[in-house]
């Protein structure tokens, strides 16, 4: 576009300088802005681009494929001899080391290296040069985070994969780990299924060292801690089997606690059943998930059930009825592992439901320090042999959890993703570093902790009994001042029925309240239907609430659901 | 002939010095090949000694000869939890002395 302005000017004033003068502007063009040319361009987002002049690189992580090594002897011989003699020749080998010393090279030689030699030597005697100086001042030891490394992983070496459930560590040393492999999928388990469960060296962790062929897979194995060759097992169909490394024997099946004596096998020395009134009466009996047996204290026992109880038993007692000493109730799910403190026997830890708890064997009521309801179900636990403070747990998420109780009571210490499918056994080695846990795929993962939490710290023996002792008597507490106020509100109610034992009682007696609460929680089963909740799968072990008598915790736990 | 046998006598005392020093409990001199010259030992262990010792020295000598050329080894100490094995290497010969400095 071509702006032109015109203007005239007198030929006799062509040449004259211009003068300047000022005045008002004038508009001379005006360019109104044409839409129609915004379509000719886009709107795009500013963006920021940094650009440098260097090399371009790249990052890859390669994974070889896995070595299979394996162990063989090597038969040495003697090299290095010239070809024309003979080592075996023992006049061939003389002449010619013979002739060797005679030559002068030899001889200057040796007399050089024997004065260099001499002197080390007598340095070595005159000093110890590598003696530890400063031992007494010890170097203090940097707080590190705790940290827990895997060291090698052990697979099922059979195409169908089988849970492991149960695990053991060789009473000498743990060099072996016992694994049981069963299928805990009620019924699912496709027809050509191994029975064999495995015992693998540590270093070999490609091929299981032994395999143990039961008549049904095994739930639960352990060593004899008094004879290694010796392991005991607990199979699928309800026997227990001895197995040697020579032979096999049974035993017969049972539903109830019974004593064996390894020597006389035909049939159990004792029986106990497991019912919590005390009547010895088999239909009431509840089943029984974990046992704990401390070797210290042969007399007492305790059992973790199905229906989430802990009852403590006196094998020593005379009559069935007193065997059992008392339960213990608190868990909503079956007990899945119980264990006593090995520093203080007094306390113990289970493990159900979505919870871990300890408690204390003089108070019955609860449990006096419990960890807060977690996001999965936790399957197992131990305590740590060497630190009174610390326990393991595992959970159905493939997660491993360190607790240290002087560190952190509300959370773990330490949580480890350990593998994709859910743990179910774990194992702690007794020298406190190395465990082993039992996945869903057949894996069995060893894994060595830091050794911030294998060893103990000062101290802690003393702070872990006072913190015990302070929370039992918390509990104490607490339960005088519950069952004060059950006192009082008995005796007011038993005035207040006196008073009022004509009028007629609108109120519902607890029988009702329980049935109306039942009635609403199968209609609410019902509507929505969950898989693993149905009643009667009674081998299952997948999470169910717990059918208990006592309403307040019936009212509680519809809460929860 | 006197000044051979007066070498072949020195080298006889010399072992003998340190054969007699306190805790020494053996000694070996090896050729550059390996072979075992002379031993205080039983044949087995004096075999197992030279074979091993050789392929050590040997990798010990070319590990300090890729660090800088200029430099070579002169002696090695393998201390150990029993003993402590020394070894004075020259260019034909070593000479191997195992020696319990506690004892």
């Amino acid at each position: 576009m071509e702006i032109t302005y015109v203007y005239s000017k007198f030929r006799r004033e062509f040449g004259r300088q211009g003068l300047f003068s000022d005045r008002a502007e004038a508009v001379m063009v005006d360019i109104q802005p044409n839409p129609r040319l915004m379509s000719n361009f886009v709107v795009k987002t500013p963006r920021d681009q940094a650009s440098q002049a260097c090399m371009d690189m790249s990052e890859h992580p390669v994974n070889t494929e896995r070595f299979e090594s394996s162990n063989c002897g090597i038969n040495h011989m003697e090299g290095a001899w010239p070809k024309d003699i003979n080592p075996r020749d023992l006049e061939q080998t003389v002449r010619f080391k013979k002739k060797i010393e005679k030559e002068e090279n030899y001889v200057n030689s040796l007399v050089h290296l024997g004065y260099v030699m001499d002197h080390c030597i007598r340095q070595n005697n005159t000093i110890d040069i590598y003696q530890e100086h400063f031992k007494e001042d010890e170097i203090e030891k940097v707080p590190e985070f705790p940290t827990a490394k895997t060291m090698s992983v052990f697979r099922d070496p059979n195409q169908v994969k089988r849970t492991i459930t149960g695990l053991s560590w060789h009473p000498d040393g743990g060099r072996k780990l016992a694994a049981a492999y069963c299928s805990l999928d009620f019924q699912k388990s496709p027809p050509d299924m191994s029975f064999d469960s495995y015992i693998w060296d540590l270093e070999k962790p490609n091929y299981p060292e032994m395999a143990l062929k039961p008549e049904s897979p095994l739930v639960c194995l352990d060593y004899n801690p008094k004879d290694p060759h010796t392991l005991l097992g607990g199979s699928y169909g309800g026997q227990i089997g001895v197995f040697t490394f020579r032979t096999q024997s049974c035993g017969t099946p049972g539903g109830a606690i019974l004593w064996w004596d390894v020597r006389k096998l035909s049939e159990p020395t004792e029986r106990l059943v497991l019912d919590p009134s005390r009547e010895g009466n088999l239909d009431q009996a509840l089943g029984a998930i974990s046992l704990e047996f401390e070797p210290t204290m042969p007399t007492k026992f305790m059992v973790g059930t199905e229906q989430g109880m802990v009852v403590s038993c006196n094998r020593k007692a005379k009559t069935p009825a007193e065997k059992i000493v008392c339960t213990y109730e608190g868990h909503h799910g079956p007990i899945y592992a119980i264990q006593r403190n090995p520093f203080f026997p007094k306390n113990f830890l289970t493990v159900g439901d979505w919870t871990a708890r300890i408690w204390s064997e003089d108070i019955k009521e609860s449990s006096i320090m419990w960890t807060k309801y977690q996001m999965s179900y936790l399957m197992d636990a131990c305590w740590s042999p060497v630190r009174p403070s610390v326990f393991l747990t595992v959970k159905m998420e493939g997660v491993l959890d360190i607790w240290d109780l002087l560190f952190k009571q509300s959370e773990p210490t330490l949580s480890v993703k350990v593998s994709d499918k859910a743990l179910y056994s774990l194992r702690i080695q007794d020298n406190g570093q190395v465990l082993a846990c039992g996945s869903h795929s057949g894996e069995a993962t060893l894994l060595h902790i830091s050794s911030g939490l294998s060893t103990l710290q000062k101290n802690e023996k003393s702070l872990m009994a006072a913190m015990f002792e302070r929370e039992t008597k918390r509990e104490k507490i607490l339960e005088a001042r519950q069952r004060e106020i059950r006192l009082k509100e008995r005796s007011r109610s038993e005035q207040s029925r006196e008073d009022e034992a004509w009028r007629e009682d609108g109120d519902e007696d607890p029988e009702q309240i329980l049935a109306k609460v039942e009635s609403d929680f199968y209609s609410m089963t019902q509507a929505a239907p969950a898989p693993g909740l149905a009643p009667g799968s009674a081998s299952e072990r997948q999470p169910r609430p717990r059918q208990s008598e006592s309403s307040e915790k019936k009212e509680e736990e519809t809460l929860n659901l | 002939m006197s000044f051979r046998r007066k070498k072949g006598a020195e080298v006889e005392e010399t072992l003998k010095r340190i054969q007699s020093q306190k805790g020494v409990q053996g000694i070996i001199i090896v050729n550059s090949e390996g072979i075992p010259v002379k031993s205080t030992l039983d044949n087995q262990s004096t075999v197992q000694y030279s074979a091993l010792i050789h392929q050590l020295v040997m990798k010990a000598r070319s590990t300090l000869r890729d660090i800088d050329p200029q430099n070579d080894l002169t002696f090695l100490r393998v201390r150990s939890k029993k003993n402590e094995i020394m070894i004075a290497p020259d260019k034909d010969y070593f000479l191997i002395v195992i020696q319990n400095p506690s004892a």
